[in-house]
């Protein structure tokens, strides 16, 4: 396999008009052309510029990544698109919660890997723990991982948010 | 009136249309926009020409939007008008041409509760569109009817719909001129980076087998691109070919000319596309009609790209030098530095490639059997050709099939704009109200339809706008009796299963325009061809030719699905090479 059909794993942030619908053509355009969204989320940055953030974790050979972001710079609700992926480095963090029910040995083992994790304990009875994690997704993976084996009941993850290192503003 | 004036909802818009230069709008009454209709009445500026169907409100504006370069205007109530929109819309997104689509929508306080006549029409049409609005604060309706006109027109042109709630066109608002209205983010890049046009000059130089290849976005960008085309053209020596959209950016009785590439392009053209070592992509796409199999597409070629949509090149072929932007400011640039570097083509590589060309040419791939049987659909064609000789004022519009492609094939575009058909959609029921549009934009000139008998079916009702009107637009029907290039795929590809293929039951056309109050015309000899176009011609009223031709005839050259440039059907006497493979197959 050459380079250009490579696969890879980007992660894209984009800078867009709080507007209604603006979310539905960021998706549509994704469904619509058969692109693959990992993850996405979106959030008000700038309540006086009325800007949002959207981050999406996507898949691609290069050209398919070049198309989506092209693709997303021509919505007429875009300002910026950018591909924290080839940028230059970057940090991501996600939260999840996950639910681990169970008692005896495989409750402790599961305080003490939640520990090692520095996941917190945000819910307990007597039965089960919601446990709150943030970290890469690599690291709530391996951590879900861990707890499927000790009463893994239900997660909820918020998806990736994403900044570049160093001084660079958007 | 100046910004800032309060003016309910309709009159806003009535002023913001003005504004915005528009002096036609195409359109359907019904009670979600009876408020802007009230507001037409009470003014004599914009001319509003009432359709038969909406689907047809959106052809006629893309038909005057295509032949004026000025942007087509529609207006269409909530619910099922705005439905009937969409397939105009898609049309005139996947064409580049630039619409504003102004649709009423149920009040405010209704929507989301399944009303009367309410449907989600900024959902249904949020990919039928390059972008749309609701506006449900009439403060920013102007702001939003001049945004909508710049994003229309600019960068890839498109259409743009804006949904008004009846509520907000009674409402009193602000009014804000079109120079207080940009979008914040929507800038599209017009003048190229210069060193990449160095770059391609130099490409451009050193080439030995190179050819231009144009695409509609050079018609896009206005006359003085195709002028500044021809002039690159002209000075390089080398020869230029066009996809269907494209025809008329480069005169067609220009001997640099190879015709229309594709699908069913030429032999020359296809296999020059194919042997070339240069191509110079001018505001085309690389669609799969032109391509052909993408894997063995111009294999030996270093490409350059010149577009204003980034999102069209490396789509779906990996070119070597993208240029991003308007095609006229690229060529200008480009003739620019061309003389400043005093540049010359390799006269003795272009001279062998030329006889390479000329010996492609001389296979006279166009070339059909002459009788005095049958009417050939070419035939009549070529004789339309003659009749329309030397006249600058001819705007020939189509439907979709065969007829469309032996329109492309045999008639003359010299100049841009006065092509009208539907490429990337291709909708059948697009030429009449295309036609319509046409004229409305060039009154006195001669518009013509060249139809297929099923294809006219599709909204012949719009007969009846052209009559109201006095709109001299001509129909001229190639009639086989077939739904042509349906039944042309069946028996080359579905082994002669004729299904559903054949137009049954078909109207009597000539008592039709009759019916219509236009006058219809009909020719079932060869002898009669002739006297039947100058008739049509001279006829100062809406027409509907019959023109009965060959109903076996199939179309040619023709490059099957899946097929590479170089494995064209030349006529009947080519098969299908080995089974077309199924990846083939699968390709519409
Ligand atoms: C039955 C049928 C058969 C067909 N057969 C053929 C065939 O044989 N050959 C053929 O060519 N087509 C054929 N087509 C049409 C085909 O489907 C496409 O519509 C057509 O090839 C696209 O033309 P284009 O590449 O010129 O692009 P267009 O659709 O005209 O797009 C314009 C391009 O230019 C760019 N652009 C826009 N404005 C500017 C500007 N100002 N400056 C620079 N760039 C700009 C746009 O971004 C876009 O990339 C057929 C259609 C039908 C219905
Ligand atoms: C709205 C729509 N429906 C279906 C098609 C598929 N289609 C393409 S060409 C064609 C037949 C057109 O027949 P006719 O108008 O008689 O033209 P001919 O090919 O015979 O010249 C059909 C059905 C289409 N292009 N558009
Ligand atoms: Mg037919």
């Amino acid at each position: 396999m050459t380079t250009q059909d490579t696969i890879r794993r980007h992660t894209i942030a984009v800078l867009v008009d709080n507007e209604p619908g603006v979310l539905a053509r960021v998706i549509g355009l994704f469904s619509g052309r058969g692109y693959n969204i990992e993850s996405l989320t979106v959030a008000e940055v700038d309540s006086n510029e009325s800007l949002s953030r959207i981050n999406i974790v996507t898949s691609g050979t290069p050209m398919i990544i070049e198309q989506i972001k092209v693709q997303l710079d021509r919505l007429v609700p875009v300002h910026k698109v950018k591909d924290l992926t080839l940028e230059g480095p970057f940090i991501d963090r996600e939260m999840a919660l996950v639910k681990v029910a169970g008692t005896g040995e495989k409750r402790v083992e599961a305080l003490r890997i939640a520990d090692i994790f520095k996941a917190r304990v945000v819910d307990a009875t007597i039965t089960s723990f919601v446990f709150e994690i943030t970290g890469t997704g690599e690291d709530l993976d391996r951590f879900i991982d861990l707890m499927r084996q000790l009463g893994l009941v239900d997660v909820s993850r918020t998806g990736a948010v994403a900044l570049s290192r160093g001084t660079a503003a958007f | 009136m100046s910004s800032g004036t309060i003016l309910s909802g309709a009159e806003i818009i009535i002023k913001a249309l003005r504004d915005q230069g528009v002096d036609t709008i195409f359109g359907y009454p019904g009670g979600a926009v009876l408020p802007i209709y009230d507001a037409l009445f009470k003014q004599n500026q914009i001319k509003h020409i009432l359709v038969r169907h909406e689907q047809a409100a959106v052809h006629a504006a893309e038909g005057y939007a295509r032949s004026s370069g000025k942007v087509g205007v529609v207006l269409v109530t909530s619910g099922p008008g705005a439905t009937n929109a969409v397939t105009g819309l898609v049309d005139a997104l996947m064409d580049s041409i630039p619409i504003v689509c102004l649709t009423g929508q149920v009040p405010t306080h209704l929507i989301g509760n399944d009303a009367f006549q309410e449907c989600d029409t900024t959902g249904i049409t949020r990919p039928a569109t390059k972008h749309n609005y609701l506006v449900k604060d009439v403060n920013n309706l102007a702001r939003t009817v001049h945004e909508a006109f710049y994003v229309a027109k600019s960068g890839r042109p498109g259409p743009v719909v804006i949904d008004i709630p009846k509520d907000v066109q009674f409402a009193d608002g602000v009014y804000r001129t079109p120079g207080e209205s940009l979008p914040k983010s929507y800038r599209p890049q017009v003048k190229p980076d210069l060193n990449k046009v160095e770059e391609a000059v130099e490409l451009l130089a050193n080439a030995k087998k190179p050819i231009f290849y144009v695409g509609g976005g050079v018609i896009n960008s206005g006359p003085v691109a195709s002028q500044l085309l021809t002039q690159l053209v002209r000075m390089t020596g080398y020869p230029c070919t066009t996809t269907l959209m494209g025809l008329g950016a480069f005169p067609a009785h220009d001997q640099q000319w190879l015709g229309m590439l594709g699908m069913h392009g030429t032999y020359e053209a296809n296999l020059a596309m194919h042997g070339c070592d240069l191509m110079v992509c001018v505001g085309a796409r690389f669609d799969d009609r032109v391509t052909g199999k993408v894997s063995e597409f111009s294999p030996n070629s270093k490409k350059i790209h010149i577009d204003i949509d980034p999102s069209n090149i490396n789509k779906n072929i990996r070119v070597d030098l993208p240029i991003v932007g308007d095609a006229a400011y690229v060529l200008e640039d480009m003739i620019r530095i061309w003389k400043a570097r005093n540049k010359r083509a390799d006269q003795a590589a272009l001279k062998v490639w030329w006889d390479q060309i000329n010996f492609w040419r001389a296979r006279e791939c166009l070339r059909y059997e002459k009788t005095d049987r049958v009417i050939k659909p070419q035939f009549a064609l070529e004789r339309l050709r003659a009749a329309i000789a030397g006249r600058d004022d001819v705007f020939i519009s189509t439907e979709v099939g065969q007829h469309q492609m032996w329109a492309a094939q045999f008639l003359p575009f010299n100049k841009p704009n006065r092509w009208l058909t539907s490429g990337g959609l291709g909708t059948m029921g697009y030429g009449l109200p295309a036609a319509i549009g046409a004229q409305i934009a060039n009154p006195g000139a001669l518009c013509i339809d060249v139809a297929g008998e099923a294809s006219i079916q599709m909204n012949i009702q719009e007969m009846s706008t052209a009559l109201q009107y006095r709109l001299p637009v001509k129909v001229f029907i190639l009639n086989n009796q077939w739904m042509g290039m349906v039944r042309q795929w069946q028996e080359l590809l579905h082994g002669s299963r004729y299904s559903e293929s054949y137009s049954e039951a078909l109207p009597d056309f000539v008592k039709l325009a009759d019916a219509f109050g236009g006058v219809g015309l009909r020719a079932t000899k060869v002898s009669e061809v002739d006297d039947v176009i100058r008739e049509m011609i001279e006829t100062p009223r809406a027409v509907i030719v019959d023109m009965c031709v060959d109903s076996k005839e199939n179309c040619f050259p023709m490059i099957p699905g899946g097929k590479a440039h170089n494995e064209m059907l030349l006529g009947p006497e080519d098969r299908v090479s080995e089974a077309t493979p199924e990846e083939g197959m699968v390709l519409v």
